[in-house]
């Protein structure tokens, strides 16, 4: 087991609640290997037989537990590929902590690609917390492209938010659910990208169990010469609810296409997307000029809000 | 004390929507303007506050003129401005906009004191974004919250009876009575309605681009309502009330 380094130190600091320790389990990676490592009674996490990566298994009724599984990349030349499964027992209700930070000072690209698979049980409840940056002076790209497939089973809910929140050179972020009767997915992505910087966000929803419903609400801000590109996709298979929201700031020479598709395979479903991509309004730069903030302040002021 | 030396203002199009506009507006008073739509009223509040920028004239903030100052520095100098219609953020919640405005980070009491000023409580809003989620009553009374938050020496509110349901309106006199009581300041008013202008010091009537008239509130609203003319510029509240 490797110890951690200055630089996953102060990754650590960004992507996740760390203050020189974790209260609960957890799993920490850097560079490819683990450089720490707990399990609580409830929640065992263990090494992969057959990939990179770990099993996390929540035991059933576990409540009020965290776990945190952050990976940091700490060099360029590192392209670091790893398989997380989270089994969560039913009748669970905790809370997962998966930052990943990217860093490089060389002009060689560092790249973490975390593959992670969901299984939550009946009537289990999850908070899904992510945050992505990138850092570091190097020209090397910094680059995140995580996977996320989640099953739920009857009556589960899982809440995920998900955010890249700058530094990132390239990221290709893909998310797939399938939800059965009852269960309810809401996932809140907030996206800053600045400079060349590129993000694309794929969502595929599956609605295929009774009074099922999903909430995807992703907000982004893309600067300079940045480009991103948002897909949602929700399929509404049976009587079930499912609503996705795009907002978009843009500024400069960024891109943003958004294309949201809803598919419904159910005469009883019920599906809603709203889309909207714009400059700052010019209203609410000039309010928060009227409490005395100058231009750029009241910009900034907004998006911070806006991501927040 | 605000001056207005000769103020005039041209909109885009030519047309002079402010026609050489004297005005001085005492410290401590609560000053209503009012005057029929489309008469200049609004511009007037904005060229005050640095929104829209006169065309010719000079602008006097206690003695200094303030003429070439933008939007920020005049806030900066102690102008407040809560719009007739507000604006909505996605993601600012109604503590940051109050700390944004009082320029420092506020305790749970400040910002109790001033959101319960309006009527708002604020275990309830602190934390609700400034969306379209906020009803038209509730982000106006947050609007004027804001303004209260600057404390500020001159104040200024476009229409705030605009755009908010009957019983928010008669909650808002008894709020702007609050604030004339316990505001170390001037208020500017703009309003249509009998109720605002009866708590005035001061009444001045703008019309076509120019005052037309101005004087001691229970005056001139005397005299406005005796005249036909004043009669279809101000609004009588008491048939609002009664409808």
């Amino acid at each position: 087991m490797n110890s951690i380094n200055s630089i996953t130190n102060e990754l650590l600091g960004i992507v996740s609640d760390w203050k020189g320790s974790f209260k609960g389990a957890f799993n920490i990676r850097q560079d490819g290997e683990c450089a720490g490592r707990f399990s609580s009674p409830n929640i065992k996490i263990e090494t992969k037989k057959d990939l990179p990566g770990i099993d996390i298994r929540v035991a059933p009724n576990t409540k009020g537990e965290y776990v945190y599984i952050p990976a940091c990349v700490t060099k360029g030349g590192i392209d670091d590929l790893v398989y997380n499964d989270f089994f969560i027992g039913e009748g669970s209700d905790i809370v997962i902590v998966a930052g990943c930070g990217v860093h490089t000072e060389s002009d060689s690209e560092a790249r973490h690609n975390g593959v992670h698979r969901f299984f939550i049980g009946e009537n289990a409840r999850v908070r899904y917390e992510e945050k992505h940056i990138g850092t570091g002076n190097g020209s090397g790209d910094k680059v995140i492209d995580p996977v996320t497939d989640i099953f739920m089973e009857k009556n589960s809910y899982l809440e995920m938010e998900t955010s890249q929140i700058g530094g990132v050179s390239r990221s290709i972020r893909n998310t797939k659910a399938k939800c059965a009767e009852g269960a309810k997915l809401v996932i809140k992505e907030r996206i800053l990208t600045e400079f060349d910087q590129v993000a694309e966000t794929n969502f595929q929803v599956e609605l295929n169990g009774e009074n099922s419903g999903a909430d995807i609400i992703s907000r982004s801000v893309a600067r300079d010469n940045s480009r991103q590109n948002y897909v949602s996709t929700i399929i509404g298979n049976a009587p079930c609810t499912g609503h996705s929201e795009c907002d978009a700031i843009i500024d400069k020479n960024a891109l943003v296409d958004a294309t949201p598709r809803l598919f419904a395979r159910n005469s009883d479903a019920s599906l809603i997307h709203e889309a909207a991509i714009g400059k700052i309004a010019g209203e609410q730069i000039l309010k928060l000029r009227t409490l005395g903030l100058t231009e750029e302040e009241a910009e900034n002021k907004i998006v911070e809000g806006f991501l927040a | 004390m605000l001056s207005l030396k000769n103020v005039s203002w041209r909109a885009p199009d030519g047309r002079e929507v402010l026609k050489n506009i004297n005005l001085d507006v005492e410290d401590g008073k609560l000053v209503v303007i009012t005057g029929p739509n489309g008469g200049g009223k609004t511009t007037m509040a904005k060229v005050i506050a640095g929104i829209e920028n006169s065309s010719s004239g000079e602008i006097f903030l206690d003695g200094e003129n303030i003429t070439a100052c933008d939007v920020t520095q005049r806030a900066n100098k102690g102008i407040s401005f809560a719009f007739q219609q507000p604006v909505r953020f996605k993601g600012i919640t109604v503590r940051s906009l109050m700390e944004m405005a009082a320029g420092r980070s506020l305790d749970k009491e400040s910002l109790c004191r001033i959101l319960s000023s309006v009527g708002l409580c604020a275990n309830s809003y602190l934390q609700r974004e400034i969306d379209s989620t906020l009803s038209g009553g509730e982000i106006k009374r947050i609007e004027i919250a804001s303004v209260l938050a600057r404390h500020t020496k001159l104040s200024i509110f476009d229409e705030p009876e605009a755009g908010i349901d009957l019983w928010s309106f008669k909650n808002l006199i008894d709020v702007f009575n609050d604030i004339h009581k316990n505001l170390d300041g001037t208020l500017i008013i703009i309003s249509h309605q009998e109720r605002i202008l009866s708590i005035a010091d001061e009444i001045v009537l703008v019309s076509e681009g120019t005052v037309k008239d101005k004087g001691p509130g229970k005056e001139m609203l005397r005299k406005m309502l005796a005249s036909q003319s004043a009669q279809t510029a101000c609004c009588r509240q008491e048939e609002l009330f009664d409808e």
